[in-house]
This record gives C-alpha cells, sequence and structure tokens, in this order.
C-alpha cells in the first residue's frame, strides 16, 4: 500500500517529483552526521529505547537513518521493510515497544522536515514542492516501519501462546512404547488441534505402539470436541499406535455416539487406572496375576 | 469483510499428472515462506493435490493460481483451481460426502472444504469450474 | 519415477520417495501386484516416510494394492506416514480403513513376521 502511494504520487508530478527527491536525499546524505546526532538527541530525551544502551542506539540509529534515505532515494519500500523486521526481531526481545519504535521514526521525520525547513525557508514555493515530495515518502516509510514491527510483535505472542499450550498439556511417556495424553480443561480448535499434532509427534519421537488418551479433566464435551478426538484416534493409528480412551463418562459416550461414532471401534476403558494396564497388556507386559500368560 | 489484496501469485498449467505434483510444492514452499506452520503446509499442499486432480479428470486441462493474499492485518493463501470443462450439474450434491461420478473417491471436494479456512466452488453443466479456496495464518 | 521394489526373502518393500505422480502410483500398483504373484511373496511393506502428501488417489490406490495383494495371499502394511500427513488425511475423511499402518520399517516387519508365524502351515 505504501508502495503503490510512492509509485502513484510520483508518477503524476514524476520529474518534479524525482527531481526534488534527489535534491532531498543529497541534503539529507550531506549533513547525515548532524542531522543523526539531532535524531538521537530527541531519542534520549523523550525517554524512547531505554532498554538499549548509547552505543545500540547509536548502531540502530545510523541503520535506520540510512535505510530511510535509501527508501527515499529509490523509491521503494522493500529494503526497508526487511531491515524493519530484522529490526524488530532484534529488539521486541530487548523489551522495546510499540510506541518507541513509532516514535523514534517519527522524530526522525520530524528532525528531517525540520532540516528541510531552514533550508529551503527563504523559497517558499521551494519549501512548499520539497515538502510535498518528502511528506508522503516519509508517511510511508513511517507505516511500513511501524506495520513490520507490529507484525512481528504478533507472530512472537503468537508463538508464545503456543508454547504455553503446549506445556500446558504435556504427553508423557510413562513406559517404552507407551504414551499417556491426559486432556485438561476447555479445548477450542486450535488447542485440540495442537494436542493432536503434539500426540502424534509424540508418537513418532517415542516410537509408541499404545497411547492412552484420558479425558477425565475435559471441562465440555460438545459434538466439535468429540469430532477432533475422533480424528486424534484416527491419526494416531495410521501411525500404528492403538488408542486407549479412558475417562469416558456416560453423557460424554452419548455425545459420541449422537455425533455417530461407533463406539464398538473405539478402545474404550473406565479410568485410567485401568487404561493403563490394558496398555500394558497390549503392549505384553505381564500385569496382575500371572495366570493371564503372554498377550498375541 | 474488507477486500483481499493479492501480494503476489503463482499459475501453474495443469495438463498432465507431473503438473498436480508441481502446483502442490509451489503451494507448499509458497505456505512456507508466508510463515504457515508445517501442518497447515501440508494441508494446502494436500488441497491442491485434489483441485488439481479434479481438473485433469474431469476437464483434462485447467490452471491452478497460488496467491500470497492479505485482508486487514490477517495474511494467508489463496489457490483458484478453474477449467473449461464440464462443469458440475448438481453443486449442491458434489458437496455430499461419497457423491461421485468417475468411480473412484468423487470430487474430493467436502474433504478439501474441510482443510481450507474459505471455500467457494463456481460451476455448471458446460461452462467450466472454478474452485476457490483461502486458508490465513492462524 | 519408478518406485524401487525390494525383495527381502518372503516380503516385497517399496519406497516412495516425495515426488510421486499418479502414474508413478499406479505403475507400483501393478509391478507389486504382479510380483507378488511371480515370487509368492507373503507381504508387503510400502514405505511412505519421503511422501509429503498423501490425497484421495494415493490413499485410494494404497488401499487397492491391499486389497490386490490380499487376493493372492499377501499382507500389505503400509509404514512412515508423516504425522502432518496423517494429520491432513484424517481431516480430508481419508482412513485407510482395513489396511494395516505401523510407524516405520522395523514395526512393519515386526507386524508381518508375527503375523505369518501364526498362521503357518497354511
Amino acid at each position: 500500500m505504501g508502495l503503490a502511494q510512492l509509485r502513484n504520487e510520483t508518477k503524476s508530478t514524476s520529474e518534479s517529483t524525482a527531481v526534488l527527491l534527489r535534491e532531498l536525499v543529497a541534503h539529507l546524505g550531506q549533513n547525515r552526521t548532524q542531522l543523526r546526532e539531532e535524531w538521537i538527541r530527541r531519542i534520549t530525551e523523550g525517554r524512547l529505547l531505554t532498554a538499549m544502551s548509547k552505543e545500540e542506539i547509536f548502531a540502530e540509529a545510523t541503520s535506520v537513518y540510512d535505510s530511510y534515505v535509501e527508501a527515499l532515494e529509490t523509491r521503494t519500500l522493500e529494503t526497508l521493510q526487511a531491515y524493519a523486521q530484522n529490526l524488530s526481531e532484534r529488539i521486541i526481545p530487548r523489551g522495546v515497544e510499540t510506541h518507541e519504535v513509532v516514535g523514534i521514526v517519527l522524530l526522525l521525520r520530524d528532525v528531517l522536515a525540520r532540516s528541510l525547513f531552514s533550508k529551503y525557508h527563504a523559497d517558499t514555493r521551494m519549501l512548499n514542492a520539497v515538502l510535498d515530495a518528502y511528506e508522503p515518502a516519509a508517511n510511508a516509510i513511517a507505516i511500513t516501519v511501524a506495520v513490520g514491527f507490529v507484525r512481528e510483535r504478533e507472530r512472537i505472542i503468537r508463538q508464545q501462546q503456543e508454547a504455553i499450550r503446549e506445556l500446558s498439556t504435556p504427553v508423557l511417556q510413562v513406559r517404552e512404547r507407551l504414551l499417556i495424553l491426559p486432556i485438561i480443561g476447555l479445548i477450542d480448535p486450535l488447542r485440540a488441534r495442537q494436542l493432536t499434532e503434539q500426540l502424534l509427534r509424540g508418537i513418532r519421537a517415542n516410537r509408541a505402539k499404545v497411547v492412552v488418551i484420558d479425558i477425565t479433566g475435559v471441562a465440555a464435551m460438545d459434538a466439535t470436541v468429540a469430532n477432533h478426538l475422533v480424528l486424534t484416534v484416527e491419526s494416531a493409528r495410521l501411525l500404528g499406535a492403538r488408542v486407549i480412551v479412558t475417562g469416558l463418562s456416560p453423557e460424554i459416550a452419548q455425545t459420541l455416539v449422537n455425533i455417530g461414532v461407533d463406539l464398538g471401534k473405539m478402545n474404550t476403558v473406565g479410568d485410567l487406572q485401568g487404561g493403563i494396564e490394558e496398555a500394558e497388556r497390549l503392549l505384553g507386559y505381564k500385569v496382575g496375576p500371572l495366570s493371564e500368560g503372554m498377550s498375541a | 469483510m474488507k477486500p483481499v489484496g493479492v501480494l503476489e501469485e503463482t499459475r501453474v498449467a495443469v495438463a498432465v499428472d507431473a503438473d498436480i505434483v508441481a502446483a502442490r510444492m509451489h503451494g507448499r514452499a509458497l505456505a512456507t515462506r508466508l510463515g504457515f506452520r508445517a501442518t497447515d503446509a501440508t494441508l494446502i499442499a494436500t488441497a491442491i493435490s485434489e483441485l488439481a486432480r479434479n481438473i485433469l479428470l474431469y476437464a483434462k486441462t485447467g490452471e491452478v493460481t497460488i496467491s500470497a493474499i492479505e485482508r486487514g492485518d490477517r495474511r494467508g493463501l489463496a489457490v483458484v483451481a478453474s477449467d473449461e470443462g464440464p462443469g458440475i450439474a448438481d453443486a449442491a450434491r458434489a458437496m455430499e460426502d461419497g457423491f461421485s461420478t468417475s468411480g473412484r473417491l468423487g470430487l474430493g471436494l467436502p474433504g478439501v472444504r474441510r482443510l481450507m479456512d474459505e471455500f467457494e466452488v463456481r460451476s455448471s453443466a458446460g461452462r467450466g469450474t472454478t474452485v476457490t479456496v483461502k486458508k490465513w495464518i492462524a | 519415477m519408478q518406485v524401487p521394489i525390494l525383495k527381502q526373502g518372503a516380503y516385497l518393500i517399496a519406497t516412495i520417495q516425495s515426488a510421486l505422480t499418479d502414474a508413478d502410483i499406479v505403475q507400483l500398483r501393478d509391478a507389486l501386484v504382479e510380483q507378488v504373484g511371480r515370487y509368492r511373496s507373503r507381504g508387503v511393506i510400502i514405505d511412505v516416510t519421503a511422501l509429503d502428501v498423501m490425497d484421495s488417489f494415493a490413499t485410494g490406490t494404497l488401499r487397492d494394492v491391499a486389497h490386490m495383494v490380499r487376493l493372492r495371499g499377501a499382507e500389505t502394511v503400509i509404514v512412515g506416514i508423516q504425522p502432518d500427513v496423517a494429520f491432513a488425511m484424517v481431516h480430508m475423511g481419508l482412513t485407510l480403513e482395513g489396511v494395516t499402518t505401523k510407524l516405520d520399517l522395523e514395526e512393519g516387519l515386526d507386524h508381518l513376521n508375527r503375523n505369518i508365524r501364526t498362521t503357518a502351515g497354511r
């Protein structure tokens, strides 16, 4: 969107805008050192980027300044976009927040704009022309950096949420080739899907032959969740694991029957303990009285 | 609903069965590059495989267009499978599980719909078919 | 690209590579059926570890293999279905019902060995 704006802008008054931007870029290049210092001063005054050291601010400010000028010069935003993402990846873990990033980009825009004011203040027509060329470009740049930062934050938050969900439902290996997946709490589609993925990866990693899925702790079982359960059982089977479902209350059994699940095909046992014993029997472990004998 | 913007797109002509493989590899590659999780990339590749095969089976030739899309802040992937074949005379029935005109497993469209977030099929007898599916990054 | 089929005693082992076209899979089906007849194999293992997509055609054809091979007195085991492939399959409603599936080659061989032993003397 910003890219289109930059291009459209320059199409209509292309010659003059191009010339103006070139002059602008030259000016910003010539005064790089002092403008950058001015900017850093304002950043510090505004108490932004407090999580970073002076050296780091200087280094980043230099990169941002140069990327900014390059974006103005080439009238494309790709390099800036890539830089913004890279910058965000580095500073977000440091605790830098959105308002700081937006703040510093706007400060840079102000510093540069003021510099243009002082250079062209004697010639109003020229000043207006330069600002006409500068403003849309500067705004597009500000948006690009801000959006890049926000996107990166969202990506990280998603990752963290995923990690939390994963932690909250561990797949447990209790015996060789036997996994237990206790499902506790509310299951939304996203979590259900994550459970399935975790279980399948666990089956692969542990070479599990039997999985006990315990649903005693599931808060609410509706048709959607029941369906997810069935899909989980079926996908585990594709990986060669037999599934035993435990903790099935009569109500849940009814829900499953209602959605068309053939409970005869699903191996269900009353409680977790019983399920584990059944699993061990399937795996060939002798459980209980020795009269059992080896299973096939 | 906000309009959907297309960021980039790849067209794959479908005429022989090697094209099915090419289309799904493109799909997986784009999905991975956009940041879809591995499982979703597989869902997308599987959906593309089904749609591309339908083109071959029922229309002999057609085209699969795979695009990176965005709507507001969300990014995703869209697949448009189109052909000028005989069309689906009864689109509603085609969406029922088990419906089959060629004796195989049918068009697989209900399955594709389950894999994707958005699904639309436009078709009528004699006027070709266009199936559009979209998946958004969670 | 042809799928290589290895003869290991009474078993045939086919290892699929990832870029499998429809023609390849049909060719594999026919080759397996022919070889089971020729060698009087007792078991067939199809290793799909490298397969990154299993759609309705692949699933249907593998089921066909299992049926046709059973008619010739041999059992088929599919091994190596990847976690996300399994995930996609069940969401699409493809279940490979009636076909034995195991985690990997080792499990597949183990299954055949145990099963063949119990039907020994046939």
